[in-house]
């Protein structure tokens, strides 16, 4: 038999109907995630044609990229403050209620950011297909599942038949020798590669993140590499499962359990890619030669390492992103003064993300004049966080401690950064007005936004905590 | 879907790079419930100063564009966001067809679902295309081709099933229905 990648097999092990010449394979899903936002027109088409969903068991609704942040809106009685928002929220409570599919609805203690609650609940695991309609899917390939987002006309296809119809990609490696320096990240890792590779690198291609410092990452740091696929132009990205995998995943409440958890381990075994297996693509990357790195562009690839500075020269692209973010060729991006700091999103929003933040304010203050934002990935973490005294850190720090959501990622749920302010931010995306209009995004990792709020000035985390 | 054979329009040119679907349409317009009247904030942060009366030197704002239902991007065009909005946003705006050397995959997935034709085409094809704004051209599914004013003729890729999709208005749902026997057996058989 010839040697399979980890994708292939999960492909192969999913198809309905093999693609042909004419004809794209028909995928089959199975886990469908499902939020407010890209959802409704689907519902729509559902209920126009008098048909079900075909899974119910198979689709998992939660809310999280228009609802508010804010306690009392959640949890105050007091109404959602935007009225589309509002109306869009109600809109999947009575979709989710009409066609009998499960909602982790607003007040949920399960809630949270569709790409974080998966992994806490167990849902996402090895060798599954996953699809929702999010970019940021690419998340759950962390733990070996084939995930990638999907538009809201393929929702509506999930949800009347479990299936998809796909074009199979094409593959690339990237694989990662040695291991990280301390002080230098998972998303410092994740922004180097897509500094490397840029962002239309991975177009028609499922990545597979591999070698030594891949392995050595824990699941929420693999997690933070496979969410930012897709700014690499990448649809999927994977990590073959491993012990760090299951010990992740065993008693989580949806994982498998008894004799079954026994099964599922040893099916897992076979997933990773075979010995000789050949990728369409390879690209190597020495993880020892990264550093914290910071964009100063409108697009993720547009990154330099803390310590760098901006390039000289460029296409008219840069030229026109220089002029937006208010940049200098060849200036340095650390001194660089900022106004809002943001800790979240579904790229770094997970406990792991937020003990590295308390790690660095602790005993520390917020910079007079910064607004610092820190936003917990699900009301799991944010659980687990006060638990571990974390929220006091942020609060005496000057911060502001809030409930789970995509806040200020995307301004779309009234967390929003001012015109023209600069915002050193933990998410995934730093294009033109992502966090509002006008706004200046530098997208870092969780250690240098914390460092950056203490200084008020973009620092390399190294420079406080050793 | 109404179908799609052939399309004859002048072109709108946006040369920059890495169009994401956040200029395209930004977040803050993701808040509807339905797929109509997104033409109107089609690349709204761009389009409209902040009081929200139209920027004069934006390309879709002179008169020039107007009528244009063909958009040729800079590489790349389409990145980001997964948000169907996007194409919606150009089809109800009036595009029926987005030219690029790269288009983003979903965005390509999402625009084919919507008779939005993604034409993929050649450096050389781009730079012309680039440097000729206004330039009417003609796109012909059937032969998979597409005219330059010039006389020359270019071929595009366009997957077979899309293709039949596009020119014959079905919609894949019908398709992947017709399927629902095969989808059983598998379930049955995959234990799922």
């Amino acid at each position: 038999m010839t040697a399979m990648t980890l994708f292939e097999k999960v492909w192969r092990a999913h198809e309905v109907a093999a693609e042909t010449p004419d004809t794209p394979a028909v995928l089959y899903v199975d886990l469908h995630l499902t939020h407010e936002v890209t959802s409704p027109q689907a519902f729509s088409v559902l209920r126009d044609r008098g048909l079900p969903v075909r899974r119910r068991d198979r689709t998992l609704a939660t809310l999280d990229h228009s609802t508010p942040t804010d306690s009392g809106q959640i949890f105050g009685g007091l109404p959602i403050r935007l009225e589309s928002a509002r109306k869009q929220v109600e809109q999947l409570e009575r979709n989710t209620s009409e066609f009998g599919v499960e909602l982790i609805g607003l007040r949920s203690d399960r809630r949270g950011i569709v790409h974080i609650i998966g992994p806490e609940l167990g849902a996402t695991q090895p060798g599954k297909t996953i699809v929702c309609g999010d970019s940021h899917t690419s998340t759950h390939g962390a733990f070996g599942a084939l995930a990638f987002g999907i538009g809201t006309t393929e929702v509506g296809h999930v949800l009347a038949t479990q299936c998809l119809l796909q074009r199979k990609p094409r593959t690339l490696a990237i694989n990662v020798a040695g291991r990280l320096a301390p002080g230098v990240s998972a998303k410092d890792l994740v922004l180097a590669i897509i500094g490397k590779v840029g962002v239309s690198g991975g177009t028609g291609h499922v990545i597979e993140y591999r070698g030594e410092a891949i392995r050595s990452l824990s699941m929420d740091e693999r997690m933070t590499v496979c969410n930012m696929s897709i700014e690499a132009g990448a649809r999927a990205g994977m990590v073959a499962p491993d012990e760090t995998t299951c010990a992740y995943l065993k008693g989580r409440p949806r994982a498998p359990a008894g004799e079954a958890w026994e099964a599922a381990v040893e099916a897992w075994r076979q997933l990773p890619s075979d010995p000789g297996a050949r990728f369409d693509r390879e690209v190597e990357l020495e993880a020892g030669a990264v550093e914290p790195m910071v964009t100063y562009g409108t697009n993720p690839g547009m990154v330099v390492p803390i310590s760098g500075r901006i390039p000289e020269s460029g296409g008219e692209v840069f030229r026109k992103a220089l002029a937006y973010m208010g940049f200098e060729p060849g200036q340095p991006v650390a001194g660089k003064a900022v106004d809002v700091v943001f800790v979240g999103s579904c790229t770094n929003a997970r406990l792991s993300d937020l003990r590295e933040v308390a790690r660095i304010l602790r005993g520390r203050t917020v910079a007079r004049g910064v607004k610092m934002l820190v936003v917990p990935g699900s009301q799991q973490v944010k659980k687990e966080a006060e638990a571990e005294g974390l929220h006091k850190v942020f609060l005496a720090a000057g911060a502001d401690w809030r409930e789970s959501g995509c806040s200020m990622c995307l301004g779309m749920n009234g967390d929003t950064v001012a015109p023209g302010k600069y915002s050193v931010s933990t998410s995934n995306r730093n294009f033109e007005g992502r966090q509002g209009v006008g706004a200046r995004t530098l997208l870092a990792s969780p250690a240098t936004a914390a460092a950056s709020a203490v200084t008020g000035r973009v620092t390399d985390p190294r420079e406080l905590v050793p | 879907m109404e179908p799609i054979v052939r399309l004859r329009s002048r072109t709108v040119v946006m040369p920059s790079t890495d169009i994401d679907t956040d200029q395209i349409i930004p977040a803050r317009f993701l808040t509807t419930t339905t797929r109509e009247g997104l033409g109107k904030a089609l690349f709204a942060d761009w389009r409209y100063d902040s009081d929200g009366n139209p920027r004069p030197d934006f390309i879709l704002n002179r008169p020039e564009s107007q009528g244009c239902a063909i958009l040729v991007a800079g590489r790349n065009v389409g990145c980001g966001s997964s948000r169907e909005h996007a194409p919606w946003a150009l089809a109800d705006y009036g595009f029926r067809a987005v030219i690029s050397t790269q288009i983003a995959d979903i965005f390509s997935n999402n625009a084919l679902k919507n008779g939005l034709l993604p034409i993929v085409v050649d450096e050389a094809t781009h730079a012309w295309l680039l440097a000729n704004p206004g330039a009417e051209i003609a796109i012909d599914l059937e032969t998979r081709s597409l005219a330059l004013p010039d006389g020359r003729t270019v071929a595009f890729p366009l997957e077979d099933f899309a293709r039949y999709c596009l020119m014959n208005g079905v919609d894949e749902l019908g398709y992947l229905l017709s399927k629902v026997p095969d989808i059983e057996r598998y379930e049955r058989a995959h234990g799922k």
